[in-house]
């Protein structure tokens, strides 16, 4: 016996003969036996108190660094509350809210999820959920092409690199054609857009505060793309929105990003949340998962998936994306910290990281050993220049217990001397001076 | 007494339910012309009031532990709570920008996950950095085309999907730019041999099969399907969605797959989390190995490492290594269960699915009736003389705690009413199951009015959705 | 049995087609909307826009479906029924009644390939 299989032989014994057969492996009677007959080598079955020693050994085997980088990763304090809650077996083990009666409270979580998503973006209506920031804005650009019927989008150079891999790997399989603004001094170059931009261009991709960190001015965007109605699409931290000017009041047709920084936990990259909002003129055109409010046979209010015409289970080859499955658990996390941090403390949050980040550069470069490479207003990423190599850069902070920064010549030769710096609401003064220590002594 | 608020509703203004440090860090001002005008109106509600809430809310969903899901093709099996124990683990709530060196354990679970999976599905290498089935299937269907496109075969534009296929099937194809040529099943639903032969050609990049398929019936000439795609150029890509039954019993590499995806959020025990998070770890066969999108781990004398250039890769998929918190969850269970158990897993939930199949075909209509694997597709009631339909039957179980099957899927029985039993579920859960269907059968006889109303004792009764999709309120304001 | 009109045009993806004046007004047959259920949306074209016959111009979404509308004649919409904007029910309550757009047609003689009455009524079967 085995302690998730309650069937003893007697059950089987008595199941085996409603069916009509003499042996469990009858009911396998149709594979070829060619098929069968596996001798697999995997490990042995683990007791609870084997795995826990499994996971020790591995745990011991990674370092944990304290982070002085966040580049779409975000090192923010979680509530303790928040896992109790989510924990919950009827939160963590329902299905898909297809049976509206009895998964009342999955809906109303995602009604508040989506409720809290467009106070934050300033649009009118929001999905829930996608799986993170970057297949958001690949998804953000299906629908502009799909709902323009063009097949060509702009996408500024200033995105975070990875959300710019995503979005030309989704491009190219269906057949899109992605064209890149080049960027001036940190942000998006205007002329560059202005140039590439025409009927046939579906829509452009920003994204602020940019990879850089650098807080960018999309409402510029808005009047050029109306001449040659084209979609505006703002990739923001959605976080960040509880404080700077939102892809809503900057005339945006998408608000796309990941929610990750509203407290989901690091977890070595997942998993996280993304978000899509949009206008009422385009929710239909909208991927993934919709709430809505209903009555029920008695006239109670009720909540209910909505809008499942668009959906894959429904259109299958003629739906604009494939999404079924996404990452509802994350939107009750993200709708929680919300909710406990609430109106005043998401935004204190927010608040003292960029005070922790902007105080992080001013230090460095009061070491001598970097400087600015933008001169332009930041949020919780910065940018610094320094003639350290990246070898020692990363070496030096490693053996003082510290993640460094994130070495841009990664992803760019012209920035092979820039590095990307973040802090949070997490870091302490004392972290700071130890960490801006290592640069004053060499 | 009855819970019936918005959190928004129980919102008072200069409430605060957190507490964050002075730092001690100097104010840095953000310039007001790059600030939103008006504050986001976020709840303001204390921690217990958040509690009390979420708590309440919580009784309105029915879950895994509060009783019987046998929800057809979504395989609701016990989320064992050693694993969420596991994943929340301190060390490993680490940032994923961390180099290869300070990560060993993590790359470790990483890599050895995908090795079970490579084991016990016959593929050889996987990624695990797809999200969830419908990702998997997309990136599956990527590296197909990937692997036309380097050919200089152009000319293949077209995936087979059978007329009983996940909906994700067809629109994933849409998504990765195929078309999609459906092909007829046979009555017992597995695909038509004859059918399939006509569509066949040098246009066609590959099919997609779900094995066993989703009316539950395994496709027993696999091995002749698979040599006849791989005749006409093609490649042969399974839908992990009903791998269960299939777990240490035979292999999809075994019978010709070229390319899978498996949910773990299925066959692996993660939960489902109302919809997410899953994961939708790839695999392939060596000779498409190359593609698998990047970030790459790999073991290299005993170090793991990632690789992030991976020349030959479709590209990039996920922003970092996809949901690997869900990744150490199904880790600890492939080690709970270990080799011992694998083939228990795949048995007993076929035994389950028979057992119920055969106690309910006297009052439920059994269009294909042979020994099914772990699923079954019963079309509506026998007797439908008082014109009560699956959803009515559905609507009714919900009245006895029963989580309905999964309903009206497939698309090829009008009245399909799907049933999957998980291996988790024991002799009397089940049997208290089939007494629940009998009895609800039983009502649709005598009393029909009694089950086309149901249900009556949910939170809510049945919904107006017209009204909901007519008039879309999607956020709280659009109700002030 | 869902109905049937005697005197319009038919085409075997359920639309109708009724013409006055050199101008076609099309919508969906009865058995259309039946087999729809319940209609909550219907996405419309522009006016002024050129169709196609045979190319599809909008879709119908129903709780549980959705279906593209192909257009059974070629010509440019003039004028939509905007009323369907905020009624879609309207489809349900009487199809044949509550026309989707009038199409300024470029030649009648293509009406001649659309079903009759009596056509039409022998696919619903």
């Amino acid at each position: 016996m085995f302690k998730y299989l309650p069937h003893t032989e007697h059950d089987i014994k008595e199941m085996l003969q409603v069916i009509g057969v003499s042996d469990i492996n009858d009911l396998f009677h149709e594979i070829p036996q060619s098929l069968k007959n596996l001798d697999l080598d995997v490990p042995s079955s683990h007791s609870e108190l084997e795995i826990h020693r499994r996971f020790d050994e591995l745990a011991a085997k990674n370092r944990k660094l304290i982070p002085f980088v966040g580049a779409g990763a975000y090192d923010h304090y979680t509530p303790s509350i928040i896992r109790h809650l989510i924990e919950r077996q009827e939160y963590l083990t329902s299905y898909t809210p297809y049976q509206p009666e009895i998964s009342q409270g999955t809906l109303q979580y995602i009604f508040e999820f989506q409720s809290i998503v467009t106070e934050l973006t300033g649009m009118d209506v929001a999905n829930a959920s996608m799986y993170d920031g970057a297949t958001a804005t690949a998804e953000a650009m299906f629908m502009a092409t799909g709902a323009k019927r063009r097949n060509k989008i702009l996408v500024s150079s200033t995105v975070n690199p990875n959300i710019k891999q995503v979005i030309a790997t989704y491009a190219h399989y269906r057949g899109l054609e992605v064209a890149f603004v080049a960027e001036q001094d940190g942000i998006t170059d205007a002329a560059d857009f202005l140039a590439k931009n025409d009927k046939d261009v579906a829509g452009l991709i920003v994204q602020s505060p940019n990879f850089y960190g650098i807080i960018e001015d999309v409402g510029q965007f808005r009047a050029p793309l109306d001449e040659t109605k084209g979609l505006l699409i703002v990739n923001s931290d959605l976080a960040s929105l509880s404080i700077l000017k939102t892809p809503g009041e900057q005339g945006a047709d998408i608000a796309v990003g990941d929610a990750q920084s509203l407290g989901v936990p690091l977890q070595y990259g997942g998993p996280y949340i993304g978000y899509l909002a949009t206008t009422s003129k385009l929710m239909r055109k909208m991927p993934g998962r919709i709430c809505g409010v209903t009555r029920d046979a008695d006239g109670k209010r009720a909540f209910v998936l909505t809008l499942q015409a668009r959906e894959q289970h429904i259109r299958r080859d003629k739906a604009n994306s494939n999404i079924c499955s996404n990452q509802s658990l994350l939107a009750l996390f993200v709708t929680i910290y919300s909710t406990v941090m609430g109106k005043q403390g998401v935004v204190e949050a927010q608040q003292k990281s960029h005070d922790a980040t902007a105080h992080l550069a001013q230090r460095l470069i009061a070491t001598g050993q970097f400087e600015a490479a933008f001169d332009r207003p930041f949020f919780k990423d910065v940018a610094l220049r320094s003639k350290l190599s990246p070898e020692v850069i990363e070496s030096t902070c490693i053996e003082h217990g510290f993640l460094g920064p994130l070495w841009l010549g990664r992803y760019d030769d012209n920035l092979a001397d820039v590095f990307l710096f973040g802090a949070t609401e997490k870091r302490t003064k004392d972290e700071i001076d130890a960490f801006v220590g290592i640069w004053e002594v060499r | 007494m009855y819970y019936d608020k918005l959190i928004f509703e129980i919102s008072t203004p200069g409430r605060k339910g957190y507490s964050l440090p002075d730092t001690g860090i100097p104010a840095a001002p953000i310039d007001a012309s790059l600030q939103r005008t008006a504050p986001a109106e976020l709840p303001e509600v204390s921690e217990l009031e958040t509690l009390r809430h979420y708590t309440n809310v919580s009784f309105k969903n029915f879950g895994i532990e509060k009783g019987f899901y046998p929800l057809g093709s979504c395989t609701m099996k016990y989320n064992p709570k050693i694993n969420q124990d596991i994943a929340n683990r301190e060390a490993f709530q680490i940032h994923p920008l961390q180099p290869a060196s300070t990560v060993q354990g993590m790359l470790e679970i990483y890599y050895e996950t995908q090795r079970i999976l490579s084991e016990l599905s016959g593929l050889d290498t996987f990624t695990l950095n797809s999200y969830a089935g419908a990702h998997g299937e997309l990136v599956g269907l990527m590296i197909m085309k990937k692997y036309h496109e380097d050919r200089g075969d152009l000319k293949r534009t077209k995936v087979i999907v059978p007329d009983s296929a996940h909906g994700t099937n067809p629109a994933s194809a849409t998504v990765a730019g195929f078309e999609s040529v459906e092909v007829k099943s046979n009555k017992d639903g597995t695909v038509h041999i004859e059918d399939l032969k006509q569509v066949l050609g040098d246009d066609i990049a590959g099919i997609m099969l779900t094995n066993p398929n989703t009316v539950g019936m395994f496709e027993k000439d696999i091995l002749a399907i698979a040599e006849l795609v791989h005749e006409a150029g093609g490649l042969l890509y399974y839908d992990g969605a009903n791998l269960n039954p299939l777990l240490g019993v035979a292999r999809p590499g075994d019978m010709g797959f070229d390319i899978m995806h498996i949910n773990l959020h299925k066959t692996f025990s993660t939960p489902h989390g109302g919809g997410g998070p899953g994961s939708g770890p790839v695999g392939v066969k060596a000779f498409l190995a190359d593609y698998l999108p990047r970030p790459v781990v790999k073991k290299e004398n005993d170090q793991y490492t990632i690789d992030y250039d991976a020349p030959d890769a479709i590209g990039q998929i996920s922003h970092f290594f996809g949901n690997i918190g869900v990744v150490v969850k199904a880790y600890t269970y492939l080690l709970t269960v270990g080799k011992e158990h694998f083939s228990e897993v795949g048995k007993f939930s076929v035994l389950n699915a028979n057992y119920i199949k055969e106690s309910l075909k006297d009052l439920y209509e059994l269009p294909i009736d042979d020994i099914c694997k772990h699923e079954f597709v019963f079309n509506g009631l026998k007797d439908k003389s008082a014109h009560v339909t699956t959803l009515d039957v559905a609507k009714r179980l919900l009245d006895y705690d029963v989580h309905p099957p999964t309903i009206y899927f497939p698309l090829v029985f009008k009245e399909a009413l799907m049933i999957e039993p998980p291996e988790t579920e024991s002799k009397q859960t089940i049997d208290q199951f089939i007494a629940i269907m009998r009895k609800v059968a039983e009502e649709a006889k005598t009393d029909p009015d009694l089950v086309k109303g149901a249900p009556y004792t949910t939170v809510v009764r049945r919904l107006d959705e017209a009204q909901a999709a007519r008039n879309p309120i999607v956020k709280y304001r659009d109700l002030t | 049995m869902s109905k049937i009109v005697k005197g319009l045009y038919y085409t075997n993806t359920h639309e109708w087609v009724k013409v006055e004046d050199g101008f076609a007004y099309i919508g969906i047959t009865d058995y259309a909307q039946e087999s729809l259920g319940e209609i909550v949306f219907v996405e419309l074209p522009e006016e002024e826009t050129a169709v196609e016959a045979g190319e599809e111009f909008g879709a119908i979404e129903s709780v549980k479906a959705a279906s593209d509308i192909i257009s059974p004649v070629t010509g440019t919409i003039v004028v939509v029924n905007d009323e369907l904007e905020d009624s879609p029910e309207l489809l349900n309550e009487d199809p044949y009644e509550n026309w989707i757009v009038k199409v300024d047609l470029e030649d009648e003689t293509e009406l001649n390939k659309l079903l009759n009455a009596d056509e039409y009524e022998d696919i619903c079967e």
